[in-house]
């Protein structure tokens, strides 16, 4: 890995970022308004009802940790989608960059997304709805690093399957994460699921961040195991979609796919 | 007296797209300093030799060897000492002249890359359009540009991709004139396809044709013109491209081995 080449990709994306006040609108916009609207709505809820109280704790944690995942997902495959619609794929390839540092800096960018994110949400949260993330314990924080590595991961497989089935497969970027969002127990608990689905939630390390949210959010403390559980099924999925990454990159130097995507 | 080991060394290179061949089976050596024209008609498989030789496309057989090392296993050290422009190859529109090259400049690892990417862009006469974004520039401005990136880490091995594509018959010549200067200051290497012949005349050492996959002629411009009995490399292109009588003939001229 070399992090001369990694910082030269970085600061392509700064400059990107910087040069298209549409790309930071998006990056503030949409999370911004989900929080505004479920917020203002389960305000709406607690005055009609007074027993669903808690649920604006776990409503308004729930948007802002699916965020994280959410834009570091976002991060990593639009990032590849930036050069494809530049048509300035092909010159990044021929560069001697390896695919292990083009990657690690989509992840970098993933990262820094999610954190203005949590940090632009935290703070219209702290003001509109007195929610104070910082008063979380930091059980949770290393616990929400998961979701930073599966929209780390997501987001490398979606890309993998850009390079692979090219233009068609654009659209994946923006629906790959709701299709785990329903199965992630993101704003229910999975006892809602029906028998035969619960494994399935709980094979997903997301599921395990957002059921240790509600039981802290009820004050009863995470354990050990619940930690640990995500973060190795994290690391099993990485592994598994470095390797789809690398068949699909093979493929598509053996089909001649990456100038067709790139043009 | 050694032979100075070619800089591109082709052998049996063979492309396969499920049925279809697109390079049959193509050998060739590029000597350091030369400038060699890729030279067919749509289809030839100029597009997917360049391809090979950057890395970006798996050959079905065949070894290439650039700076005498394979390209498969020493992918990241041949491609740091070389470039590749394209006029089908845009650099990102939105980001200014000056920081597509200074990132371009991190990439090949360019030392004093802001005093190298003002040389590079007084050499090509731009350096008035280093604030401006690259989106907003004429073709010519993109292609001296995109020049630009492909010199910015002085490659050995240039590979130019139509170059002059799109160009109006002025800022073509001086793109031209340009390359060619720069050619000779540095002794590089470049690997040239294009469709326009007055191009490959005035630019090339030397040509090679390629048809249907395989390289059916080689030579100097003026070697070829001869061979061919052709007033013009644009007539001797027409005959290979409509691939009959001229190859034949082109066949039984050439001496064997």
């Amino acid at each position: 890995m070399n992090f001369h080449r990694v910082s030269g990709l970085l600061l392509r994306y700064v400059f990107l970022y910087s040069r298209t006040p549409f790309r930071m609108l998006d990056l503030t916009f949409w999370p911004l308004m989900d929080l505004l609207v479920w917020g203002f709505m389960t305000m709406y809820m607690m005055r009609i009802q007074t027993k669903v109280a808690p649920f604006l704790s776990f409503l308004i944690g729930a948007i802002i940790f699916w965020n994280i995942l959410y834009r570091a997902q976002q991060a990593v495959t639009v990032s590849f989608l930036e050069d494809i619609w530049s048509q300035n794929l092909l010159n990044v390839f021929v560069a001697p960059v390896r695919l292990t540092e083009f990657i690690a800096a989509t992840y970098i960018m993933g990262f820094v997304q999610s954190m203005i994110v949590v940090v632009l949400m935290s703070l219209t949260a702290l003001f509109a709805y007195h929610y104070n993330v910082a008063m979380l314990p930091l059980s949770l924080g290393v616990l929400s690093v998961n979701l930073l590595l599966l929209g780390w991961t997501l987001g490398m497989m979606t890309t993998a399957l850009i390079i692979r089935w090219g233009h068609s497969a654009e659209a994946l970027a923006w629906a790959v994460p709701f299709l785990i969002q329903p199965i992630s127990a993101v704003f229910y608990p999975v006892s809602i699921f029906p028998s035969w689905l619960q494994p399935i939630s709980l094979a997903l390390p997301s599921t395990y961040v957002f059921e240790g949210m509600r039981q802290v959010l009820h004050g009863s403390p995470l354990t050990a195991t619940q930690i640990v559980i995500p973060f190795a099924l994290n690391a099993l999925y990485m592994f598994m979609a470095g390797l789809v990454f690398n068949r699909m990159y093979n493929i598509a130097r053996d089909k001649g796919l990456l100038a067709k995507v790139a043009s | 007296m050694t032979t100075p080991e070619p800089i591109v060394q082709v052998q049996n290179l063979r492309k396969v797209y499920d049925e279809k061949t697109a390079l049959a089976d193509v050998s060739l050596a590029v000597k350091r300093g030369e400038i060699v024209g890729l030279l067919g008609a749509n289809g030839a498989g100029k597009t997917t030799l360049i391809h090979i030789l950057l890395g970006l496309l798996k050959p079905t057989s065949g070894t290439v060897l650039i700076f005498g090392k394979d390209l498969e296993h020493h992918r990241i050290s041949i491609l740091e000492r070389c470039n590749f422009s394209s006029a089908y190859i845009h650099l990102p529109h939105n980001l200014k002249v000056w920081e597509n090259l200074l990132v371009f400049a991190k990439l090949y690892q360019v030392k004093n890359a802001r005093k190298k990417i003002d040389h590079l862009l007084d050499s090509f006469e731009v350096s008035h359009l280093r604030n401006n974004r690259t989106g907003y520039l004429s073709s010519g401005e993109q292609t001296r540009v995109n020049l630009c990136k492909a010199l910015i880490n002085d490659p050995d091995l240039l590979l130019l991709d139509e170059p002059t594509a799109s160009l109006d018959p002025d800022i073509a010549d001086k793109v031209r004139k340009l390359i060619k200067r720069v050619q000779e200051e540095r002794n590089m290497t470049i690997l040239y396809t294009s469709h326009n012949m007055r191009d490959v005349e005035e630019l090339c050492d030397r040509v090679l044709f390629l048809h249907k996959g395989n390289i059916t002629a080689e030579g100097s411009p003026q070697e070829i013109m001869d061979r061919f009995k052709q007033q013009s490399l644009e007539d001797v292109f027409i005959n290979i491209a409509r691939g009959g009588d001229v190859e034949e003939e082109e066949k039984h001229e050439l001496p064997s081995g």
